[in-house]
């Protein structure tokens, strides 16, 4: 068998840099590695010294993408450390705008950064040539999820609205009314459009199984994005439940050679975090019209193709769709209330999580009696994933040195599966042992 | 650049960063977007595209800050490579949150505790791109503001110089009428800090913390007196404040 020499050198259609690393000699693996070299950033160090009201503002800093979502782990966790409890509209509006990123983030990744996969095309820019009406219908559906966080957030990328206690401001009725016109009218129909186009290429997902342990939160009141504890599903279908607080001893991180960002494990050698791990988690409390197009892509609990994260994701775009319409329905209902954010009553730690689009996302402060940090600790998503994508090329190189692929079909399916994880690397760069100053 | 007919060619490269201009680049929307690939063909751009190029470039975008010697390579091979030079979002044009850790000496240890002495983890103070390579125009900004980025890349396709603002974020809100942070109890740095992105904070009901950097010549002393008298902040809080987004400005540590 003859010898492969794969280096892909800061993959393309990701955020953040990676690379694949695989050297086959005699038809012997001598190297098969998923690399980080991103710089790291030190957040956790940055916020000693920022008051309460500041750190939510660093914090989003660690990634553009989900930047609502740090966010709302940031605020959540301060007011869990600081003895806030929000109110229920509080709740409400962050539910709808924790689906607005979710929808939005989804968007960017299944149609402009994996779809050209599907179609064999090498980024999203010759398609506008191709298929310009699904293009246009794509960025339509991007900036509306842009809208529709900016109209609860202010913006998207670095909310300004979202504050410990609550928002610093809140949108108007008819903001809300002309969003729920606007799903209707125009992000049903585009949606339905180009959900078509990626059902009818769901069979260039290769096929590749590795049964892992899937971590999500799992919460009775919805389909676990913006509050629950924590849970996994490991492939014999067993879940096990974990307490926020004890976020350390289900991620369990640890240093590689290979990377500036932790490891993380649980039950077993690595978990997956993201689309497919809630579906795998949650699937029951998904909309019926979510179920519907999972139905449609032959898709049911436990999934365990990677690949297949995509096709979770677009399924997750139909929920938001839909739950984000009956929330906006509820708010209207309801009416929107100008609230001030509520207060401190205490000082010390907390813990919080979120669902962001990749993942489950812990955030943890300490402040002092004037509301000034101690330190933070944060676990993002894209760090509990590199373990597993590890331990998927482990099984997927062999499999396909075996299938005698070429190196170009080998280096495209190792770049399709790390792009699957839809990883958000810029944002996972940080390390272990945060001594709290006590 | 002449306003010929051939497209000019755009690329895009990021250094360490959020990402989350480039996040806000899809975010113009259909129309912009599309208008603007009728005038630019980008050439490279890692996070959306395959597509590399090893020709020259007209205008190349770079976002995020200089925070590794071993990145330095990188940025000249960019500006050897390109006729324009710009730095795009607050990372790239004044170091932004990132320098934030340059007035620490204990970062890397409180982040990587025993391992922060590996090589891997190597990193020096944060600092903007034109502390590396010669750069010849700065989007400020966290985010930067996207609809600037079109005004500054049309007004290069045309031949003009586009006018990147020089004065006080309170010349903005005044234009749109938002009340004054300190009217309202609050403290705010919109004094001294550049316009250019629409005051959208205070009008959000937050401060400005100049996520743009300061004005040329800000008034520190008046800014630190301003936020205990006005602003009600302890003498601590008001030297901390003006940090988050200006640290590399303000500080001696390069």
């Amino acid at each position: 068998m003859s010898d492969m020499n794969i280096f892909v050198h800061h993959l393309t259609r990701v955020e953040g840099h990676g690379n694949i690393a695989v050297n086959v000699t005699d038809g012997r693996i001598e190297k098969c590695e998923w690399q980080v070299p991103e710089a790291p950033r030190f957040f956790e160090a940055m916020v000693r010294g920022r008051h309460y009201t500041e750190v939510a503002r660093v914090t989003s800093r660690i990634c553009g993408i989900c930047a609502i979502g740090h966010t709302l782990a940031s605020v959540k966790a301060t007011e869990a450390a600081l003895g806030m409890r929000v109110t229920p509209q509080t709740k409400r509006l962050r539910r709808l705008l924790k689906h607005a990123e979710n929808f939005d983030s989804h968007v960017l990744h299944v149609l402009f950064l994996a779809a050209p996969d599907l179609v064999g095309a090498p980024s999203v820019f010759p398609l506008v040539g191709t298929h310009p009406e699904v293009v246009k219908a794509a960025l339509r559906l991007k900036r509306f999820g842009h809208e529709w966080g900016a109209t609860l957030a202010g913006r998207t990328t670095h909310p300004t609205r979202v504050v410990p206690g609550g928002f610093a401001a809140l949108p108007t009725e008819a903001e809300i009314a002309e969003l729920a016109k606007r799903i209707k009218r125009e992000v049903l129909p585009d949606l339905r459009a180009v959900a078509e186009v990626v059902v009818s290429l769901a069979g260039r997902f290769p096929a590749f199984e590795r049964p892992t342990e899937y971590m999500a939160l799992s919460c009775r009141e919805e389909y676990g994005l913006y509050d629950g504890i924590v849970q996994t599903v490991t492939p014999d279908g067993v879940k096990q439940r974990y307490a926020l607080e004890d976020y350390r001893s289900c991620t369990n991180e640890y240093v590689v050679p290979q990377s500036t960002a932790k490891y993380t494990r649980n039950r077993l050698s690595s978990y997956m975090a993201g689309a497919l791990a809630r579906f795998n988690n949650n699937y029951a409390r998904l909309h019926p019209e979510a179920k519907k197009l999972a139905a449609t892509l032959g898709m049911r609990p436990l999934t365990f193709n990677p690949y297949l994260n995509t096709a979770a994701q677009l399924i997750e775009i139909v929920h938001s769709v839909h739950e984000g319409l009956r929330l906006m329905n509820e708010a209207l209902t309801r009416g929107i209330r100008d609230e001030a954010p509520v207060k401190p009553t205490r000082f010390g730690e907390g813990v919080s999580a979120v669902e962001v689009p990749r993942g489950i996302l812990f955030h943890h402060y300490a402040y002092d009696r004037d509301g000034t940090c101690q330190g933070g600790d944060c676990i993002i998503p894209t760090n509990q994933n590199h373990g597993n994508i590890q331990g998927d090329f482990e099984k997927l190189v062999p499999e396909l040195l075996g299938a005698r692929r070429s190196e170009k079909e080998l280096e495209h399916a190792l770049e399709m599966l790390v792009r699957a994880y839809d990883p958000c690397i810029s944002c996972s760069t940080h390390y272990l042992t945060v001594s709290f100053v006590k | 650049m002449s306003p010929a007919k051939k497209k000019a060619r755009i690329a895009f490269f990021d250094f360490t960063c959020c990402e989350g201009c480039q996040v806000e680049l899809t975010n113009v929307g259909e129309p912009t977007f599309l208008g603007l690939l009728e005038h630019v063909e980008v050439v490279e751009f890692r996070e959306v595209m395959s597509e590399k190029t090893r020709d020259p470039i007209d205008i190349a975008l770079v976002e995020g800050s200089f925070t590794r010697e071993s990145d330095r390579a990188r940025l000249e091979e960019i500006r050897r490579r390109a006729k324009i030079v710009i730095a795009y979002g607050a990372c790239a044009a004044t170091a932004g949150v990132n320098a934030l850790k340059n007035d620490q000496t204990d970062y890397a240890k409180f982040v990587y505790g025993a391992d922060a002495e590996r090589p891997h983890l190597a990193s020096q103070a944060a600092q903007p791109i034109s502390a590396a390579i010669p750069v010849d125009y700065e989007l400020h900004g966290c985010p930067m503001n996207r609809d600037e980025l079109v005004y500054v890349l049309s007004h290069l396709l045309h031949g003009k110089d586009p006018v990147i603002p020089n004065y006080p974020v309170c010349v903005e809100c005044k234009m749109r009428e938002t009340v004054c942070r300190y009217h309202l109890g609050d403290y705010c740095m919109g004094m001294v800090a550049r316009a250019g992105c629409g005051a959208p904070c205070p009008a959000d009901g937050i401060p400005c913390e100049a996520c743009r950097g300061f004005v040329d010549h800000p008034n520190l002393e008046a800014l630190a007196k301003v936020l205990v008298e006005q602003g009600g902040l302890s003498a601590a809080r008001a030297a901390a404040v003006p940090q988050m987004f200006t640290a590399y400005q303000r500080s001696k540590a390069r």
